[in-house]
């Protein structure tokens, strides 16, 4: 019993990192369709910028996640207008390969300009463990400090994009892109801003993955990132807090597979699961049929 | 007919001629004796690449200064293969072929090791590794034959195993262990193995086992199964990176039994990561150890740091050691004919080294003492010696 509430602990600190990664994918997706795969890079550059703040520029921990949001953002906006802008009006097929290749260009770029070595991410947080059960299960203020901020973050995303008027025009653009365009809605701007907040959220996970996993590295956005995109989907892709869900789900799945079974299983029923509930509820869990317009 | 033979042989000649004229006169002529160094001087073990070609660049230039050997300098010819083995093939047919190198030292990693090897052997250049411990570089697993241009000056994966097994069950009393192993990894799964045969012949029990992979960050699940197994030492037979992850995260969840390792753990990023005190109680087997008190091991441990600020890594001394042996080798060759100096490394007979003192078996595998490593508030501390039985 105790092992297995230590177990949906770990579960439970590893999906708040996936449902942190996911809640980007899912609101860019919402917004235009379109699987930003490109979000594991910029979450990437973040964790890069936040670790330069650190070091460098001798910034203290939120004032370098700042930076780190400030230049992810930036990164962000660069990427839309240069790779995603020109193919506003081709297939969604196009726009997705278009971002596997701005995910590959950012991954060796990164190889190029960071070096391909592991860099020591500096303990900008103290860690505190706090015990329990005798001893048998722990939680770190850094487990804690990931899930408080997941959790703030989801209501920030749920707040702009439902009660804000850029929230409302965000809306309008993903239900008609036309109509909102008719009705003098500036669907470019818009898309601008969905993803300057996507790349902001890519950044905060970026430094706090850094700090919780102690190294980062160019390719450290390609696995994680790939894992909240499950994360997204299990949850019902575009709907945010079903990022939230399918994080926390996905996390405690990988870890009493890893737990009770073997870690060699875990990938094959993580990826399983995703092709299970592509054939079964594509819309995920938290999902409503909704047909196609007419 | 005869007329034709005689030509095909006059222009056969003049063809080798010149290519040896080509290449600017391949060892007789030059002035520098041209040593390749290819080396992970980037990359994910880039922290045993670059110790191993400091420590050489530092053997070759003392050399050079007493005089070099046969009358010549050494010029070792430096490239990085990014730790990946694909592009350290690249680089040793780099070596061998522009270069015309008389020996390959390097590289670091037993992939990257291995892929070198069908270049060096074709082109009859002998290479001496200084840190791949897999039994497959100087043995051909296939015919069971030793690979005849391929050498080492660490010790071997199975004494390693051997020795850690010994040193768990009997020095440190433990019964019941749990293995977690790179999934990914030849080395790792090699130490895996004997490490479970030895603990099972010593009277131990393998309690957990499971393996990671390149690409995982999360150990907690599995930990948290070792812990509920009431194992008294956890081996982990990888790399540094992941070992300093999984040892972090295993004291934070209050796993406080004995860690030990093998000699893929000996870097400055260990403790860096994990934190010096998450790193107390635990061990790692390993070439030598910088507080060994010898005026050997300590004249070039200050000279070492006296040159690159840092205290040598084992692998920096196992990489001395080869570039020692390498000269002491020409030397004995009294030439710099590739298969002049193969032969005289194959030879080679109570090597007076950094790491001890050692012959080369008929694998082409050092006979010599393992070090056995202590972390204490992030300090490596010689523990004990054993000898592999």
């Amino acid at each position: 019993m105790e092992t297995l509430i230590a177990q949906l602990l770990n579960g439970l600190s590893l999906g708040s990192i996936y449902a942190l990664i996911a809640l980007g994918y899912t609101m860019v997706y919402g917004i235009i369709q379109l699987i930003n795969f490109a979000h594991g890079e910029i979450l990437m550059i973040g964790a890069y910028a936040g670790f330069f703040a650190i070091t460098k520029l001798e910034l203290g921990f939120f004032p370098a996640l700042i930076v780190a949001m400030v230049v992810s953002v930036v990164l962000g906006i660069i990427v839309e207008r240069v790779a995603y802008k020109p193919l506003r009006n081709s297939t969604r097929l196009s726009a997705l390969i278009t971002a596997i290749g701005v995910s590959l260009f950012l991954q060796n770029g990164g190889l190029q300009v960071f070096g391909t070595d592991y860099v020591t991410f500096p303990r900008a947080v103290d860690k505190v463990t706090y015990k329990f059960l005798g001893g048998n299960a722990t939680i770190t203020s850094h487990q804690i400090l990931i899930l408080i901020i997941t959790v703030i973050m989801m209501f920030i995303l749920q707040y702009i994009v439902h009660k804000t008027k850029t929230g409302k025009a965000m809306r309008a653009v993903s239900y008609d892109k036309d109509a909102a365009l008719l009705m003098g809605v500036n669907v470019d701007s818009v898309i601008t801003v969905t993803f300057a907040i996507g790349s902001a959220f890519a950044a905060v996970a970026g430094v706090l993955l850094g700090m919780y996993y102690q190294t980062i590295h160019p390719l450290m956005g390609s696995m994680p990132g790939l894992k909240a995109f499950i994360a997204a989907v299990l949850g019902g892709i575009g709907i945010i807090p079903g990022a939230m869900a399918g994080g926390f789900l996905l996390g405690i799945i990988e870890t009493l597979v890893s737990g009770y079974l073997s870690s060699a299983y875990r990938d094959v029923v993580v990826f399983g699961l995703l092709i299970v509930i592509l054939v079964v509820k594509p819309t995920g869990l938290l999902g409503k049929d909704t047909h196609e317009k007419v | 007919m005869k007329n034709n033979k005689w030509l095909v042989v006059l222009i056969m000649m003049l063809v080798a001629a010149l290519a040896a004229t080509g290449c600017g006169g391949k060892d007789g002529d030059s002035e520098t004796i041209k040593v390749g160094v290819n080396y992970e001087l980037s990359g994910d073990v880039a922290a045993y690449g670059t110790t191993a070609k400091d420590a050489i660049l530092l053997a070759f230039d003392e050399i050079n200064e007493a005089g070099g050997v046969l009358g010549k300098k050494i010029e070792a010819v430096v490239l990085d293969n990014k730790s990946d083995a694909t592009e350290a093939l690249s680089v040793a047919t780099k070596l061998v072929t522009q270069e015309k190198v008389v020996a390959h030292l390097g590289p670091a990693t037993t992939g990257a090791t291995l892929n070198t090897i069908p270049v060096i052997t074709e082109y009859k250049v002998p290479l001496i590794t200084n840190s791949a411990t897999h039994p497959d570089i100087t043995v051909d697993p296939q015919t069971n034959k030793t690979r005849e241009f391929v050498f080492r000056t660490c010790f071997i994966d199975p004494p390693q195993a051997i020795v850690g097994a010994e040193f768990a069950v009997k020095e440190l009393g433990v019964k019941k262990v749990a293995v977690y192993y790179d999934n990914t990894n030849d080395y790792s799964k090699g130490l895996y193995k004997v490490f479970k045969e030895h603990v099972t012949a010593l009277g131990g029990e393998v309690v957990a086992e499971e393996g990671y992979v390149e690409s995982d960050l999360e150990f907690r699940p599995t930990l948290t199964k070792f812990k509920q197994s009431g194992a008294e030492l956890i081996y982990i037979p990888g790399y540094y990176e992941k070992v300093a992850k999984i040892v972090s995260q295993a004291r934070e969840l209050g796993i406080d039994v004995p860690f030990l390792g093998a000699d893929g753990w000996d870097s400055p990023d260990l403790v860096e990561v994990a934190g010096p005190e998450a790193l107390n109680n635990t061990y790692f087997t390993n070439h030598y150890s910088p507080q060994d008190p010898s005026e050997k091991v300590q004249n070039f441990v200050n000279a070492y740091k006296e040159r690159y600020g840092s205290i040598p890594a084992s692998f920096s001394a196992t990489a001395y050691d080869a570039a020692y042996l390498l000269a002491d080798a020409i030397k004995r060759a009294g030439s710099t004919d590739t298969e002049a100096i193969t032969k005289a490394l194959a030879e080679t007979k109570d090597f007076d080294g950094i790491t001890g003192r050692f012959s080369f078996d008929e694998q082409h595998n050092p006979v010599k003492e393992i070090s056995i490593i202590e972390m204490v508030d992030g300090e490596q501390t010689l523990k004990t010696k054993i000898a592999p039985k």
